[in-house]
């Protein structure tokens, strides 16, 4: 077979997925495209409520989707994870306890066909030395690392990651990220959803940013930023308030911080012109690219939520 | 895949659970010898031609063994609501061993409750052949498979808040109405006692004191309670793997 025809990791088409309410049914994900290429890192981005768990759940076969379809590893989510394909670190979830955090994984490599070595995990997600504690026993950062310990030690093809660095402190932050580019230097196929976008921007192949059910942005970090064309203007001007800042040309959003201001535009070159024109005491001038948060509002906030009639 | 590992590991996990232990096995025990120890004269109890000791024995084995098995509901009902259930989901293990897993335990639990008992029993002067001690162990344990499939209705049915009085409950009425307590001779409530699986666990636990084990109603009330129990724990686990949202 040729590399070009390999089977993608993940192949989404035409997904939908609606949960009752009182008002009528929420489509949670609408018409979802995704195709994740074997040995890509991808983020999934997106405010509360864009789909992205949902998303998550139906690539997963933990849910199954109204229409369209899902295919993990060229199979059926069911028959991926069935064949210990697939590795998971959820959002919620606690751990068993009355074992060592080295029985645990133990345990759970006996249910996969070919897993990682108990004590080879332990050092990947840096738990050697918590190896003999048992799980009752850990603070919130180590359970952590235990619940992606888990999601490894069947050394699955695909990992999936659910908002995965909720709750750790800078450094475990780090060493999180750390293990995860090694897993994709060795080829894995990572997806992970986040709402922390500088991880992201340094950590993905690839950013894929939902909004109300379905894609509104797909590229790389830098495409994507790039692609909402938005700069930013810094500038020293005080006493000059905001509406006034925001009718500028070119100029989205504007942002007070003590004496600096901040303008969000579309048009940077407008926007610097009408400012020194109208405002000439502004001072310290900066322009700059978008950061992936920027581009993300943008991206997220232009329709508002619908519902099915 | 390695069912017998995975089995292990559940098995041990919950040897390591002191409390489940002491109150699993320690509560038939302290009851048997609250009631049997100062009735231990007693030879002819309310009419049943046995006498207390063995009577009594016999009654908290089942008691125990019924509590042991049924408890596994109360660790399912924990386990999911833990979350841990819905992360088994994305492993690749299959139904088959997850039960495997449960029943081995709560047997486990049950043999061992049922064995301190005995030797409880003997403590108090009951004596009796190898082969009599065999055989009312042996029925015992096939009387335990009804309790085995409403364990894990319960658990897969009942949230952890309200898991303790549905099981609790459950087993006392079983127990009230099985005779675990006092022999049930006739009228209504002996015929109720007939149709429980209860009442032919105290039966089974009989055998090797001059009972005469199970009448062909007894074979069959305990296969229609293991075949019922069984495909309703089996629909409620499979509602409960397909709930969304969970």
């Amino acid at each position: 077979m040729d590399a070009d025809e390999r089977p993608p990791g993940v192949l989404l088409r035409g997904l939908r997925k609606a949960y009752p309410s009182p008002a009528g049914p929420i489509e949670a994900v609408r018409d979802l495209d995704l195709a994740i290429e074997i040995g890509e890192t991808v983020a999934l981005l997106g405010p509360n409520g864009a789909g992205k768990s949902t998303t998550l759940d139906l690539l997963l076969g933990l849910q199954q989707p109204d229409a369209g379809t899902a295919r993990v590893l060229a199979l059926e989510p069911r028959v991926a994870v069935a064949a210990g394909r697939v590795g998971a670190m959820l959002q919620t979830g606690g751990l068993l306890r009355d074992l060592t955090v080295a029985e645990l994984l133990a345990m759970i490599a006996s249910l996969y066909p070919a897993p990682r070595a108990v004590g080879e995990t332990l050092a990947l997600t840096g738990l050697e030395d918590l190896a003999h504690r048992r799980t009752q026993k850990l603070s919130g950062g180590q359970a952590q690392r235990v619940r992606l310990a888990v999601a490894l030690v069947g050394d699955p093809e695909l990992l999936v990651l659910d908002e995965p660095t909720v709750g750790m402190d800078v450094e475990a932050r780090r060493e999180f990220w750390a293990t995860v580019r090694a897993l994709a230097a060795a080829g894995r196929t990572i997806l992970f959803a986040t709402h922390y976008l500088q991880e992201a921007d340094a950590f993905a192949d690839r950013v894929v940013l939902l909004a109300h059910g379905r894609v509104v942005a797909d590229g790389s970090p830098s495409e994507v930023k790039s692609r909402v064309g938005l700069r930013t203007i810094r500038a020293t001007l005080p006493g000059v308030p905001g509406v006034r800042l925001e009718a500028l040309a070119g100029v989205t959003r504007a942002e007070r911080r003590g004496d600096t201001i901040e303008l969000s535009c579309t048009d940077s070159d407008a926007a610097i012109r009408a400012l020194l024109a109208e405002l000439p005491a502004a001072r310290d001038i900066e322009i700059t690219g978008a950061v992936l948060e920027e581009a993300f509002l943008h991206l997220t906030s232009e329709d508002a939520p619908e519902r099915v009639a | 895949m390695s069912r017998a590992g995975y089995v292990r590991y559940e098995l041990l996990r919950t040897v390591r659970n002191r409390r489940l232990l002491a109150f699993s096995l320690g509560f038939p025990l302290v009851l048997y010898f609250a009631i049997a120890a100062p009735n231990r004269g007693v030879g002819d109890l309310g009419g049943s031609g046995i006498s207390a000791p063995v009577y009594f024995m016999a009654g908290l084995a089942t008691f125990g063994a019924m509590n042991a098995v049924l408890g596994a509901g109360g660790r399912i009902a924990a386990e999911r609501s833990l979350g841990w259930n819905r992360l088994l989901r994305l492993t690749p293990l299959d139904a088959r061993t997850y039960f495997q897993a449960k029943l081995v335990t709560a047997y486990a639990l049950a043999l061992v409750t049922i064995g301190l008992l005995y030797v409880a029993g003997a403590a108090l002067g009951v004596r009796l052949g190898a082969g009599s001690w065999v055989a009312m162990t042996g029925l015992m344990l096939v009387g335990l498979i009804p309790f085995a499939g409403l364990a894990v209705l319960i658990g897969h049915l009942v949230g952890s808040d309200a898991v303790g009085p549905a099981i609790g409950g459950t087993t006392a009425l079983l127990a009230f109405l099985g005779g675990v307590w006092f022999p049930i001779t006739g009228g209504v409530l002996h015929a109720i006692a007939e149709a429980l699986p209860s009442y032919w666990l105290v039966q089974a636990s009989r055998v090797g004191t001059g009972g005469d084990g199970w009448s062909a109603t007894g074979w069959i009330v305990v296969a229609a309670w293991s075949v019922g129990t069984a495909l309703a724990a089996g629909a409620a686990y499979r509602r409960d793997t397909a709930r969304e949202h969970a």
